[in-house]
């Protein structure tokens, strides 16, 4: 089918600058503890399953000494009371210590960006910028080596936040914010996605959190902080379409605020929340088909456009660097 | 081998009058019957198919996710597929699955007769079926429901599902509420008051046990997914906000009385598989089971715990700290009751005296315990909290939950199977098949699941249609795919086998594995020639003549002294014969209330209202009829069943069967109860403005005060009721009237405590706190309509000259019932009318 070949093929050019979204490519300082815990719990596990399963093929094979003691009732007690108690109480002491450690104890003034889920894309805040919050979406930069607090939100359903190589995952919720703390040890791309069953697209509702260097973070939100660039090309089809009823563009007449931001949307690293890699290509396969790309999401078809029209507002979307 | 109880050689004819008392009707009238081992058949077969038709929906996911970025299944019908099959599996097949297995093998391990109300069995066998299948068929129509088994709103409120799709989640559902609330009075009045004679409660079959157990949760477990769903329903229809943030309600109300449900559940399921374990593994072994004391201590300590874990599907929404801890403890504390079970079962093998036969039960016996062993270890993996933030809502819970339900439960279901088909069959099923069917499942099982314990860390989250091949997992998805269709292939070699093999009917061999306890004795469709006195736990070992004994009427209950349907009543603790309980048998008026039932929540579904309420209307009419003949007039009185004893047919009060079922209602109702004021008290804590500012609508206080003193009254009248019954043989106007007159007081009631609210200006619909207040009164007023109606059946007999001072257990009941909701409605005026003074302004 054609279209299932496109999106392989989109999905096979991603690819090629793939995040990691794997919780043993642990990264983040949570989850590197936690994947430490994971293989401190496999390996305990694996023991305690042998022993049990040995403890059973004893008690199936040939009459003896070790399967009449297997039939004493007091190893019905060692056995099945004494040593979980044992096992678990340590698991449970070790278990409390990585709680406490954990993101309770962030460090002072740690930097705020705020992400509220929504069916199927996230926006980004980061509210501590010098000169007012600024909003991106789909995409999260972070410093490497500082402590950053996200502040998850939803508008609308239950969403989760999962960013596996760095931390676990945190639901949205409508009514409450939550927190997640993280912090980064090496620069990198990875990926997240929404693990709460959201409806609809929630497979196709993904992202990218890049860490990079903290002076090179403070260059590019100064950067993400500005206005795009005036009258482009395709600005004035952008505009006419009506793409500012839903998208802002800022130092434009866009100010719409139920989809994404796009002021920079061509130097993210992927369109449609994770979905497409960022390529002028992926713009006019985004603007004609996304519907099929993903489907059920809430942007308007835009079949009454002609091809010319699309592809000016594809020139200026890939503009907004 | 000891004196026989009853007189032999027994009468001619006798067998004949029992075989034709309790004959199984035939042909068209087949949906009438009401023997338990029939129902149960039919109970467990709708359940396997339930069973398979989720597995195959299944297997179409697994086909659809075998490769990345397949297009096989569209987004929005891989949605409905993941809904419909987790709610199948969990709603129509596994619960369902265990109270079959109730029905069928609880009457033939306590030698009775029947269960003590094989009608009510039948009803919610009927609309289970009926209302299961048409919620299945949904998804050929695309109007299956997609918000996922747990159904979290706000995804599930109108505003995000428009459609009937979530009503039709809500309406498979409410089936299930009805027939495990039946199941459960059924289960527990008939392990506490349906014993063959001399089974004290230590010698009850550890299936008992379970069942009791089992029983016992669903009437603490149930009410609160019933009260979730009201809410949900409610909002949905009529928008009461009990879950919309922005008018005081709250999407994590509906997870804490879901879990609450959702994780007892769990135990629901698995405890009485593994109740099945502990009766095949001594039979296997030949030994008693190691422990026994232990592991019903083990049982009970499970369903204890299990109700203090239902956060930890929780763990990521962000709760404090504390109570993560706290859940996190209690979920591995319940690992030492399973830990227990295990080695006890480890000891019972290992204490045979003789070589293991690996036949096909014992296989799957040995399949469960490897495979829920895995299950219990990543349970223990989940239940640390950093741990799960990682897993959780991954592939890594979707091995986990199946390694415990298939393993926990499918594993012992499919050993149940083969090795209780005896008992109702004519003969055995294949070994040989049964082998293969074994190591297909196994194996395929492993294959399947094992590999998502991997692809879940590596960053696959559960219930998506399509992943990106960037994510890495295909070929272990490739592998689950695999490992799917294994299994589906054993569980088709077990389908040819029923095939095959499987005939309903008498004869055969009665006791195969050699197994101690009583549903191995010989059996016809009156169950056992006569109900033994047993003096062990495995009776059948200790006494090897009891069979015969027993078949030729040598012990209790040989014959049918009254002429009908009956069984003896023992008592609760030392099953002391208390008297002979007469049952009522084959009819339609069941199956019709069951059909119309489930006819009106359809209907209601589709919001077709005015026909719905006919068949409402038709379902209470036919419940009446049938409740009507259940009392057959006077009786021959006191009857000998053997042994000496005599015992009188009809009692009322604290020993009669009625009273205990009516206790069991009473915790039903308390603990949908005591749910209501958890939400009505959590909300409070999440939006303690919306109270605030609700205070301003509080009626005055005569308005509770008069409520109060009505319902009161309304109960102080229906006890003085009893007194103006006539004699037997009278019939009178006063009872009648005074009966009425108790039921209207408690109308007046709930109607001046609802109208005392609407004149002060509340409005369900404005904030969670007028949602809540009307919901009080709504859970009243649904009792009140209840006893309103069973006051009118009261007076009708009454003036039928069929209730009097003598055979009144009817109004008995009525007054129980009113009773409980005059403590329920005082509670709540106090809790509705009291609490808003005392909360100050915040929590």
């Amino acid at each position: 089918m054609k279209r299932g070949a496109c999106f392989l093929a989109c999905l096979a050019l991603l690819a090629g600058c793939a995040g990691e979204q794997s919780a043993f490519s642990a990264t983040g300082e949570e989850a590197i503890s936690t994947l430490r815990l994971t293989w401190i719990l496999t390996i305990g596990s694996v023991l305690v399953f042998l022993l049990v399963i040995g403890a059973l093929i004893a008690a199936l094979g040939r009459p003896g000494a070790l399967r009449q003691r297997l039939a004493d009732p007091r190893m019905v007690t060692l056995g099945g009371i004494v040593f979980p108690m044992v096992v678990l109480a340590i698991l449970l002491i070790y278990s409390f210590a990585l709680l406490r450690a954990g993101p309770a104890s962030a460090g002072a003034a740690p930097l705020n960006i705020a992400v509220e889920g929504k069916q199927w894309w996230w926006r980004v805040t980061y509210s501590d910028t010098p000169g007012g919050p600024v909003e991106s979406a789909n995409e999260l930069r972070i410093p490497v080596g500082e402590t950053v607090r996200l502040e998850l939100t939803s508008a609308d359903v239950i969403h989760s936040f999962w960013v596996p190589a760095y931390a676990g995952k945190v639901d949205m919720i409508p009514g409450r914010t939550n927190a997640l703390t993280l912090k980064v040890t090496a620069p990198g791309i990875v990926r997240g996605q929404c693990t709460e069953y959201c409806g609809g697209a929630h497979a196709l509702m993904a992202f990218r959190v890049i860490a990079m260097p903290p002076e090179e973070f403070a260059a590019w939100l100064e950067r993400e902080a500005a206005p795009a660039e005036q009258s482009l090309p395709g600005e004035a089809e952008f505009l006419r379409a009506g793409c500012g009823a839903c998208h802002t563009v800022r130092g434009t007449p866009a100010e719409g605020t139920a989809g994404p931001e796009l002021t920079h949307v061509a130097s993210r690293q992927t369109i449609g929340a994770g979905i497409l890699q960022t390529t002028p290509e992926n713009f006019r396969t985004w603007l004609d088909r996304h519907r099929e790309i993903k489907p059920g999401n809430l942007m308007p078809e835009y079949e009454f456009l002609s091809a010319a029209e699309r592809e000016a507002i594809a020139t200026y979307l890939e503009a907004l660097e | 081998m000891s004196e026989p109880l009853s007189p032999v050689p027994r009468p001619e004819g006798e067998e004949d009058e029992l075989l034709r008392i309790w004959a199984t009707p035939k042909g068209w009238r087949l949906p009438t019957a009401v023997n338990n081992t029939v129902i149960g058949l039919l109970y467990l077969g709708a359940a396997f198919v339930f069973f398979v038709a989720a597995g195959i929906l299944a297997l179409i996911m697994r086909t659809q996710l075998a490769l990345p970025e397949q297009e096989l299944v569209s987004q929005d019908l891989y949605n409905q597929m993941f809904t419909v099959h987790g709610t199948t599996m969990m709603f129509l097949f596994a619960v369902p699955a265990m109270e079959a297995l109730g029905v069928l093998l609880l009457p033939q391990m306590l030698a009775a007769r029947d269960l003590p109300f094989p009608r009510l069995s039948a009803f919610a066998v009927w609309a289970y079926v009926v209302g299961g299948t048409v919620f299945f068929l949904t998804i050929f129509i695309d109007l299956a429901p997609a918000g996922g088994w747990f159904m979290y709103p706000p995804l599930t409120l109108m505003e995000y599902q428009p459609g009937d799709n979530a009503d039709f989640w809500l309406l498979g559902i409410g089936f299930i509420e009805i027939s495990a609330i039946a199941g459960a009075i059924e289960i527990i009045v008939g392990v506490l008051r349906t014993r063959p004679p001399g089974m004290s409660l230590d010698k009850l079959p550890i299936f008992g046990w379970a069942m009791l157990i089992f029983a016992g949760m669903i009437m603490v477990a149930f009410p609160a997914v019933i009260l979730a769903t009201m809410l949900l329903e409610i909002e949905r229809a009529f928008g009461w906000p009990f879950f919309t943030a922005e008018l005081g309600g709250d999407p994590l109300l509906w997870q804490h009385l879901f879990w609450f449900f959702g994780h007892p559940e769990v135990y629901i399921i698995f405890l009485p598989a593994a109740g099945l374990v502990s009766m095949i593994v001594p039979t296997a072994a030949r030994k008693p089971l190691v422990g026994f004391n232990l592991i019903v201590v083990a049982l009970i300590a499970t369903g204890f715990f299990s109700f203090g874990l239902w956060v930890h599907h929780m763990f990521t929404t962000g709760i404090p700290g504390l109570s993560l801890a706290f859940f996190s403890a209690a979920s591995m504390a319940v690992a030492i009751p399973s830990g227990i079970q295990f080695f006890s079962w480890i000891a019972t093998f290992a204490a045979s005296e003789r070589k293991i036969e690996f036949n096909t039960p014992t296989l799957f016996v040995l399949g469960m315990l490897f495979i829920f062993l895995i299950g219990g270890l990543t349970g223990v993996m989940v239940a640390m909290v950093p741990f799960n933030w990682q897993a959780h809502d991954t592939y890594f819970i979707v091995a986990h939950m199946h390694y415990v339900m298939i393993g926990g439960m499918v594993f012992p279901l499919f050993a149940t199977f083969y090795y209780w088909v005896p008992i109702v069959g004519k003969r055995r099923l294949s070994e040989r098949l049964g082998r293969w069917s074994f190591w297909l499942i196994f194996i395929g099982f492993n294959v399947a699941f094992f590999p998502m314990h991997i692809s879940g860390l590596m960053g696959m989250p559960r219930r998506v249609w399509t992943y990106p091949a960037e994510l890495g997992v295909g070929p272990f998805n490739l592998v689950s795919t695999i490992g799917a269709y294994m299994i589906a292939a054993g569980v088709l070699v077990f389908i040819i086998d029923l095939v095959r093999n499987f005939r309903v009917g008498e004869g055969g061999q009665d006791n195969p594995f050699g197994a101690g306890t009583l549903e191995f004795l010989p059996q016809d469709v009156y169950s056992t020639r006569s109900i033994p006195h047993v003096s062990s736990r495995y009776p059948l070992w200790d006494d090897p003549d009891l069979p015969r004994s027993v078949a030729a009427g040598e012990q209790y209950l040989p014959d049918a002294p009254t002429g009908g349907r009956e069984t003896i009543v023992t008592s609760a603790i030392h099953a002391k014969p208390q008297y002979i309980v007469q049952m009522p048998g084959p009819g339609w008026t069941h199956v019709i209330a069951a059909v119309f039932t489930a006819a009106c929540f359809l209907l209601l579904t589709v919001k077709i209202v005015v026909p719905a309420m006919l068949c409402a209307l038709v379902a209470v009419g036919a419940v009446l009829t049938w409740v009507w003949s259940i009392d057959k007039g006077p009786d021959a009185g006191p009857v000998s069943i053997g042994g000496g004893i005599t015992l009188p047919v009809y009692v009322t009060g604290p020993i009669s069967h009625g009273w205990w079922a009516m206790m069991v209602l009473w915790v039903v109702a308390g603990s949908l109860f005591i749910a209501f004021v958890f939400s009505y008290l959590y909300l409070w804590t999440v939006s303690p403005e919306v109270w605030l500012a609700g205070r301003e609508f509080l009626p005055q206080l005569g308005w509770p005060l008069g409520a109060g003193v009505l319902m009161l009254g309304a109960a102080a009248v229906m006890r003085l009721s009893r007194r103006a019954l006539p004699s037997p043989g009278e019939r009178n106007l006063l009872a009648p009237l005074a009966v009425l007159a108790a039921a209207s007081l408690a109308g007046a009631g709930i109607t001046a405590e609802i109208y005392g609210h609407w004149t002060s200006g509340l409005r369900p619909t404005a904030s969670s706190y007028g949602a809540m207040v009307y919901l009080g009164a709504i859970l009243t007023a649904q009792l009140v309509l209840a006893i309103a109606i069973m006051s009118g059946f009261c007076a009708a007999r009454v003036l039928a000259g069929k209730l009097d001072r003598v055979r009144w257990a009817s109004l008995e009941n009525t007054s129980l019932l009113l009773y409980y909701t005059t403590a329920q409605f005082l509670i709540a005026l106090i809790l509705i009318h009291g609490f808003p003074h005392v909360m100050g302004g915040a929590p």
